[in-house]
């Protein structure tokens, strides 16, 4: 392979989230290294989603250190997060339902949106050069994703394999650094989740994009990602490559269930 | 003018008093919105048709008694014909479509309320006397209505009725289970439908004992529909899934529009009890959402 | 079978995002551009000017602010009367007590002002949503229409708080006849929807109604929130406030606070209803149909009751109107959410593949 998986990019130490008296997570502490697929799995419950949340600062953690890029924090904050490049998608579809598959690919460029909303409201001039650019940019994205012929539906009326793949293209547009994919198989039959992995190592291997995945199919985890770390009730049991994870007892025992 | 101690409370009590009646109104709101998560705008115009149509009835020379009961026949048949031709072609929307609908469903039901009964004012006459209370007022100059004190009371009764209806009735208990989930409810036989046109009926029953009462007091007339308005700060306060939010939420809101009246309002030329109420709450909003006994609620992605 | 985009191909993705990019929806607007300045002024009356062009032009900016607000970035208001009126005391007073103040630039600094009031009142959607909010913008309704009632300056200590509209001029041309009047509103009204339409196909209006679908997801790709729901709050409160002013000067002439009652508020609510949520289109049409409905009535209802040997008052006139206007509200929300603006849209895709039914 010719990847090369690089530095530490992101460094989550300690990390501890409570709501109210319920534990999400406790003490838990990983990295992810620059161009890396990094795998979360753990039974429903374990607070994978919890984690990615806390990951780009949906919640904010009562305990713990986040290290990004080198810049030592407490928590992050969403839009922080999504100005230094990190992208996600949803558990449960996040589009914006009302809007055109076009329409909903071109939020997730936002950030990048210089005009004002007066020239907006001019049009011509500076916001159609800006719109126009970006629409280049987003056809790339439809073009990678093979969703052409939908550019202009309502994502609602898209059957859901298409809409997760629409989410996967609205975070692509952002030409994220770091992308946090929370379920993108999930409920899929064999062939979309083919898709879908080929999607994401594409990403990964065209772009360098860092990825952080949470996914229950643990065929696809085993096959596509570079290190594993695993969840149960909110603690962290396992970390390492697939192969170690797989022979770890504890994460056996955590799967299959062991008597105590 | 001095302030006094003795007008102070004369003041805090006729607020506290006639909070009991945006109490009653809130009390028809939070039923509908726990039962079927439908914010009822049109709660204040069903007070007002049903203040209309009793004094409408007793006006045509009917006793008291026969009017509450054909008053309230009007008001089921009103929940059912909404639980039918309202609710029920818009189960699923958005809180917000069926909360405008409500909003269409108030002109509907104003409309005919005046067609009915005539647009004019109607005096209600309940045999109650609305006279200061002679004790109170000889022992401690406190200037207290009769009226208001029973009202008080029957809104009590009515309250202290609801909750057993709540807690001991199989209907109640059944309401319980759609208010915490309909698809659950649903799917252990809990018919959706005859629980709502009930919770309609219900709502109708506390409006007209409130539109009644707030009829007696100031007459049937189309100011009600606003004066129910202010049900809507009640709830912010209370929070919208509380009963006992709703009475709590209707005293505060009715003393301190009083209070706020009497010893602010000169200083600014009069009337703020107009847009206190909801400044108030508007102001506690920023504070807490979820209102006084309202649940707080964490947002999943 | 004249409707169809056989043979027209974008070629570019300039053409792609134009207004209206089919050939046949450019003639007709163009047409009626044509009609709407030529055609009317030669053939209207100064009723119809004064009780229907004038008043359908003005709500439907309104109507057009409040669908900002509420169809674009999903904020519930019941307080757009309230900006009409900020609006309408607004311009007057710029009017008033700037010597030689041009009428348009007060009519924009009315929107201004207007446009404060809506920041004010809309901080609370930074902690509150749905009808949470819709109580928020009833304070703006009740506290603004007192505070112009009972401060004098306001209205210029004149009785009860009513403003009467100076005399105005555009260029030194003075707006006294109807005729004249609509054109101006026709002009600004015009103007006015292009850079709506503008607004809401460029980032701006994809940010609210990011916001609108789900302001989770719009926050997590970088969408602030605040920002996005305060510029609607303004965008649209300026769009009201302008209404206001054109309603005060073009259309009414005399006008008090109480003017701006909840009952024009739930009027302009209605016109976005059943014209269409979250449509530039359906601003128009809503207002429209709320304008025409009343005079429909009264021409239709009177005939029809005196068939069946009734008289019909005012009074039961005005409060059929209640129960139809209440009863389309409830008939749109459950069979069209999305109004007449969906219901054209409709009707324009069957005519595009017609006579042939696929």
């Amino acid at each position: 392979m010719a990847r090369e998986i690089g530095e530490v990019i992101l460094d989550l130490r300690n990390i501890s989230l409570r709501f109210g008296g319920v534990k999400a997570l406790t003490d838990i502490s990983f990295d992810v290294r620059d161009h890396e697929i990094r795998a979360i799995i753990g039974p429903n419950g374990a607070g994978k989603s919890s984690m990615l949340n806390v990951i780009n600062g949906v919640y904010r953690p009562q305990e713990g250190e986040i290290i990004f890029h080198g810049e030592h924090r407490r928590d992050m904050d969403t839009h922080e997060a999504s100005a230094a490049g990190i992208a996600r998608t949803f558990q449960n579809i996040a589009l914006f339902k009302g809007m055109s598959v076009l329409d909903n690919l071109m939020t997730g460029r936002n950030l990048k949106i210089k005009t004002n909303f007066l020239q907006q409201a001019l049009w011509w001039g500076p916001a159609q050069r800006e719109e126009i650019e970006h629409r280049k940019k987003v056809e790339e994205v439809i073009d990678f994703l093979e969703i052409e012929h939908i550019r202009k539906t309502p994502v609602g009326r898209l059957p859901y394999g298409l809409q997760k793949r629409v989410e996967l293209g609205r975070a692509l547009a952002a030409e994220p650094k770091m992308l946090l994919l929370d379920e993108p198989m999930a409920g899929m039959n064999v062939e979309e989740k083919q898709d879908m992995c080929r999607f994401v190592l594409d990403v990964n291997d065209q772009f360098g994009t860092t990825i952080v995945l949470i996914e229950h199919d643990m065929g696809v985890v085993m096959d596509i990602s570079d290190r594993v770390v695993v969840l149960d009730y909110g603690k962290k049991i396992g970390d390492g490559t697939p192969d170690e994870v797989k022979n770890n007892p504890e994460v056996i025992s955590a799967y299959l269930g062991t008597q105590h | 003018m001095p302030f006094s101690m003795n007008f102070f409370f004369e003041v805090l009590i006729g607020g506290l008093l006639s909070g009991v009646m945006y109490s009653l109104v809130a009390l028809g709101f939070v039923l509908i919105y726990k039962a079927s998560g439908v914010f009822n705008f049109a709660q204040g115009a069903m007070v007002y048709f049903a203040a209309l149509t009793f004094a409408g009835i007793v006006d045509a020379g009917a006793p008291l008694w026969l009017a509450f009961i054909l008053a309230f026949l009007a008001m089921v048949v009103l929940g059912v014909l909404t639980e039918r031709i309202v609710l029920r072609p818009l189960v699923n929307q958005p809180q917000i479509t069926l909360f405008m609908a409500t909003i269409g469903l108030a002109f509907f039901i104003e409309g005919v309320a005046q067609i009915s009964w005539g647009a004019s004012t109607r005096r209600i006459d309940l045999g109650i006397q609305d006279e200061p209370i002679a004790w109170l007022m000889d022992n401690y100059n406190l200037n207290v209505s009769t009226f208001d004190l029973v009202a008080a009371l029957i809104a009590g009764m009515l309250v202290g009725l609801l909750a057993l209806f709540f807690q001991k009735t199989k209907v109640g208990r059944a309401l319980r289970a759609v208010a915490d989930d309909h698809q659950a409810a649903m799917s252990i036989g809990i018919p959706l439908q005859h629980i709502w046109a009930i919770i309609w009926t219900v709502a109708g029953f506390v409006a007209l004992v409130a539109g009644m009462l707030w009829g007696a007091r100031n007459g049937a007339q189309f100011a009600l529909t606003y004066v129910a308005l202010k049900a809507l700060p009640v709830l912010i306060l209370g929070g919208f899934t509380s009963i006992p939010g709703a009475i709590v939420g209707g005293l505060i809101i009715g003393s301190t529009e009083k209070l706020a009246e009497v010893f602010f309002g000169p200083y600014v030329g009069g009337g703020i009890e107009n847009w206190f109420p909801y400044v108030l709450a508007l102001l506690f909003l920023l504070v807490r959402p979820e209102g006084l006994f309202g649940e707080k609620h964490i947002d999943r992605v | 079978m004249f409707y169809r985009e056989t043979g027209q191909f974008k070629t570019s993705y300039a053409a792609d995002q134009q207004f209206f990019p089919i050939r046949q929806d450019r003639i007709g607007i163009a047409l009626l551009l044509l009609v709407a300045f030529v055609g009317v002024p030669l053939f209207a009356t100064d009723y119809w000017f004064s009780a229907i062009l004038i008043p359908f032009l003005i709500f439907s900016l309104a109507a057009l602010g409040l669908n900002i607000l509420t169809g674009y970035a999903g904020q519930l208001s019941l307080g757009s009367a309230a900006f009409m009126a900020v609006g309408a005391f607004g311009a007057y007073n710029f009017i008033l007590r700037v010597p030689g103040m041009p009428v348009i630039p007060a009519f924009l600094l009315g929107g201004l002002c207007a446009a404060a009031v809506g920041i004010l009142f809309g901080l609370p959607s930074l902690r509150i949503k749905g009808f949470y909010l819709a109580v928020a913008t009833l304070a703006a309704q009740f506290f603004v229409v007192w505070a112009l009632t009972k401060f004098g300056w306001f209205s210029n200590y004149s009785s009860s708080g009513v403003i009467t509209a100076q005399d105005i001029s555009v260029f030194g041309y003075g707006v006294d006849s109807p005729m004249e009047k609509y054109l101006l509103t026709l002009v600004i009204v015009a103007v006015m929807a292009v850079l709506a339409k503008n607004l809401v196909r460029s980032n701006t209006g994809r940010s609210w109604m990011a916001v609108r679908d789900m302001d989770v997801a719009a926050e997590v790709i970088g969408i602030p929130l605040m920002k996005t729901k305060l510029l609607a709050f303004a965008v649209s409160s300026f769009y009201c406030g302008v209404a206001g002013a054109m309603a005060a000067y073009c259309y009414l002439g005399t006008v008090e606070p109480d003017y701006f009652t909840l009952d024009l508020s739930f009027k302009i609510l209605f016109m976005i209803i059943i014209g269409g949520v979250g449509s530039i289109l359906g601003a128009f049409l809503g207002s429209g149909f709320i304008v025409l409905l009343p005079i429909f009535l009264n021409i239709t209802v009177h005939p029809l009751f005196s068939l069946l040997g009734l008289d019909v008052s005012t009074a039961v006139a005005s409060n059929l109107e209640l129960m139809v206007f209440g009863g389309l509200i409830i008939f749109f929300l459950a069979v069209e959410p999305h109004g007449l603006a969906r219901l054209w849209q409709i009707a324009k895709e069957k005519l595009r593949i017609w006579p042939f039914p696929h």
